[in-house]
């Protein structure tokens, strides 16, 4: 829940960091050199694991509910985001150039914007990470059954820690790749609803909110989807007002059809299954 | 008795569960202001009888008449309604509702015409009904603030404000302190002066012996006979309870060692239960098979769950070949060579969605990796043999656990463990909803491994499955290791002795 507001803060810290600007208060009296751009990444990413790790140890140390607590980071780290930037737009002017260009320089390898290049690399790290290594079939097993997983000698809070700051670090990594892409990061609004995003283009893309389903090309497709969407419905005359109103049509029409495929038994679908000629199951 | 004046009667109760002749041919009745408990094993049908005089299941055949009126309970509100009031061993109140509230939970005297305000004079009304039962505190209290005692006092005023004639206990007393359970049985025998009529379940034979005016006995789902007044006595329910002949499908190969045998694991002074006084101690050799006999909630599933370390032992120490050993967690106990097949299958031990590969790699997985990346064509491999050993019938290693048979479930489960070949199996309750074919597998795969010298732990609620294949057996009441029992010494009325808290002699 709170990835979107990981995302603003990060991203606020990572110009900061940039331009040397002064430290918010109280640390307002510290020194603020402008930071090399290498250096810079490295610590807005180990920022970003931080949150991860804190918000994977409040849910397994402390038996927390996950929900509450990103959703009390949702409010934590906008909050954090407005506070470090003191409510200003952010942004790098004309300067870093070369940097932005390298993170975001429009077809310099291989004829390919470089952020479809690093969503690719992502997630070809991603689908071995998850569906080749036997982190990621922890993961799932996890996610289907956190009791057999246990009783079958997985630690299992070691690798819920690691998804949650895997997942925060990624966060500051869209983070760093925004303010290359937008050079401007408005504290108190990017990122938000990013973690609804997230979740939804997850869902249309075939994971199951229960866990232990899923897959990283499913996930692709789901938030390709997701960001196109509002693009067609634009093309076919729909008014931009009623953008979120077609995601949302489309996630339910998604959550539908699930329900209607995988639910055995007599349903509701009945008589449409019966129109198409499907039976089932049971 | 006569059929007039029973206030209950039930004539040929039967049911079926998938696999299971829960109920067959059930007669009983009961009269106001009788207690009448009904006991037997575990499994002997007697919560399932409960259940269908409480309106929770129906009956597949037979009959129930209240005051001789033909009746047909189709939910447990409709039994309320007539009079049968049920309450279960786990106490089903609303924590966060205050006392009164749960009391007139769902009949709610209202005020108010539409808004359907609660009207407040259902505080004074709970008192009253409380106050007799010995419940002083006030009405407003939250549930969840009282004892568990106390909560069975508000379920007992809650069947009370409904008028029920006919009170179900289940297992009551199962989580009361002997001052709670004493203050029940006082709150009992005045419900039976009011008329009320009090059908009582219990594990714990001395309660019986204590309130109970009329004892009915269950076995195997039918009925075995009836004991009154006086003839109320321990032995002589054990004597019921139990007694019939061994069915022939253990196989348990005994082969007379000429070596003494070499002890694998060792607990000394254990306590693994808050409610322990006395620490416990056992040992396991290679090649046994030791069966932990007692009824269920007697600390049995614990101990096997804190020496796999999932849950904290409490004192006590453990040795594995005489090396003191602390098990933290289940990973240790398993790079220990001790596992543990645990007693909920489909939560505890698979993961349903997966298939039978996954499931029977998942604790090998490190293992059979090469630099932490999944190698298919080993783990098919590794899942082949282990369906072809232990003749796990799926149509292929990829199908989904969930729709397999219980027998086969149990067989991935287990299939699991022997991948890492496991020094020490603790099996809790092997072969529960597991049909006989894959019993008789289960109980010959058993053998097979502990003459391969594996130390066997079984926990069972099925006497014939202890008396059948244990070599020894160690017998538990409420936390206690109340016994061991040697091959020579064991019977069924010894195990039931001693699980139901009789001393060993």
């Amino acid at each position: 829940m709170s990835i979107g507001s990981v995302v603003g803060f990060t991203a606020v810290v990572f110009a900061s960091l940039l331009r040397g600007d002064p430290w918010p208060w109280p640390l307002d009296f510290l020194p603020h050199p402008a930071w090399t751009p290498a250096l810079a990444v490295f610590a807005v990413l180990a920022l970003g694991a931080v949150i991860g790790l804190i918000n994977g140890c409040l849910v397994t140390k402390l038996h927390l509910q996950p929900f509450v607590v990103t959703l009390c980071g949702l409010f934590i780290y906008r909050g954090a985001a407005r506070w470090f930037a003191d409510d200003k737009v952010r942004g790098l002017g004309v300067e870093f150039e070369t940097m932005r260009y390298i993170l975001y320089g429009n077809r310099i390898f291989l004829g390919l914007p470089m952020s479809l290049v690093i969503l690719l690399l992502l997630a070809a790290v991603a689908t071995v990470f998850l569906h080749l290594s036997v982190y990621g079939r922890y993961f799932f097993a996890i996610g289907s059954n956190e009791r057999a997983a246990a009783y079958s000698g997985i630690v299992t809070d070691r690798y819920k820690i690691l998804a949650y700051t895997l997942c925060s670090t990624l966060a500051a990594a869209f983070g760093i790749l925004y303010l290359a892409q937008e050079n401007s990061v408005q504290p108190s609004s990017t990122g938000n609803f990013l973690e609804l995003y997230a979740i939804g283009g997850a869902v249309l893309g075939g994971c199951s909110l229960r866990g232990g389903e899923g897959t990283v090309v499913g996930i692709l497709i789901g938030t390709a989807i997701l960001w196109v969407l509002p693009n067609l419905s634009n093309m076919l005359g729909i008014r931009s007002q009623l953008e979120h109103t077609v995601i949302g049509a489309a996630l339910l029409a998604g959550a539908i059809l699930d329900e209607w495929l995988h639910r055995p038994g007599p349903s509701l679908f009945d008589p449409l299954k019966k129109l198409l000629g499907r039976t089932n199951p049971s | 008795m006569s059929e007039t004046t029973s206030l209950l009667s039930a004539r040929n109760i039967s049911k079926a569960f998938p696999g299971v002749q829960a109920l067959s041919n059930v007669c009983l009745d009961l009269s106001a202001g009788e207690v009448l408990a009904v006991v037997g094993e575990n499994g002997a049908g007697k919560s399932t009888l409960m259940k269908i005089l409480g309106g929770v299941y129906r009956p597949d055949a037979g009959e129930i008449r209240l005051d001789g009126r033909l009746v047909e309970f189709h939910s447990v509100a409709q039994a309320q309604q007539l009079g049968v009031a049920l309450i279960h061993q786990e106490l089903n109140l609303a924590e966060n509702l205050d006392i009164a509230g749960n009391v007139f939970l769902g009949r709610e005297p209202t005020s108010g015409g539409l808004f359907r305000l609660i009207h407040p004079r259902i505080y004074a009304e709970a008192e009253n009904i409380l106050a007799p039962l010995g419940l002083t505190i006030s009405p407003r209290t939250r549930v969840g603030d009282l004892s568990i005692g106390q909560q069975q006092l508000v379920e007992i005023g809650r069947a009370l404000a409904l008028n029920a004639r006919i009170i179900i206990m289940d297992e009551p007393t199962s989580s009361l302190t002997q001052r709670e359970t004493d203050r029940l049985f006082e709150v009992i025998r005045d419900l039976k002066q009011a008329g009320i009529g009090v059908l009582y379940i219990s594990h714990r034979l001395q309660e019986i012996e204590r309130i109970a005016d009329r004892v009915v006995v269950l076995r195997d789902g039918q009925y075995v006979g009836e004991l009154r007044g006086e003839e109320i006595e321990h032995e002589a329910m054990v004597r019921m309870m139990v007694g019939r002949e061994l069915k022939q499908f253990f196989h348990r190969t005994r082969e007379e060692t000429v070596q003494p045998p070499r002890t694998l694991l060792e607990g000394k002074n254990l306590r693994w239960l808050p409610k322990q006084k006395r620490g416990a101690s056992f040992s396991l050799a290679a090649g046994e098979i030791v069966g932990l006999a007692g009824l269920m909630g007697a600390g049995r599933t614990e101990l096997a769950e804190a020496i796999f370390g999932i849950r904290p032992l409490l004192d006590g120490e453990i040795y594995l070949e005489g090396r003191r050993l602390v098990p933290a967690s289940p990973s240790e106990a398993i790079a220990a060579g001790i596992m543990l097949l645990p007693e909920d299958r489909r939560l505890q031990g698979l993961v349903l969605p997966a298939s039978v590969k996954d499931n029977v790699v998942l604790a090998s997985l490190m293992e059979l990796s090469k630099a932490r990346l999944v190698d298919r064509r080993r783990e098919a491999d590794v899942a082949e043999d282990m369906c072809r050993r232990l003749n796990i019938r799926t149509p292929s290693i990829y199908q989904t656990v969930a729709l397999l048979s219980g027998g086969n479930q149990q067989k991935v489960a287990l299939a699991k463990w022997l991948c890492r070949q496991p020094r020490v199996l603790l099996l809790d309750e092997p072969t529960r909803g597991v049909d006989v074919g894959a019993k008789t597998e289960i109980y010959a795969l058993m053998d097979q491994l502990a003459r391969e010298g594996m130390a066997i732990l079984m926990i069972s609620s099925d006497l014939e499955e202890i008396l059948g294949m244990s070599d020894r057996v160690y017998v538990m009441y409420e936390g206690r290791l109340t016994g061991e029992l040697k091959r020579s010494e064991l019977s069924e009325e010894a195990v039931m002795r001693l699980a139901t808290g009789g001393d060993s002699d």
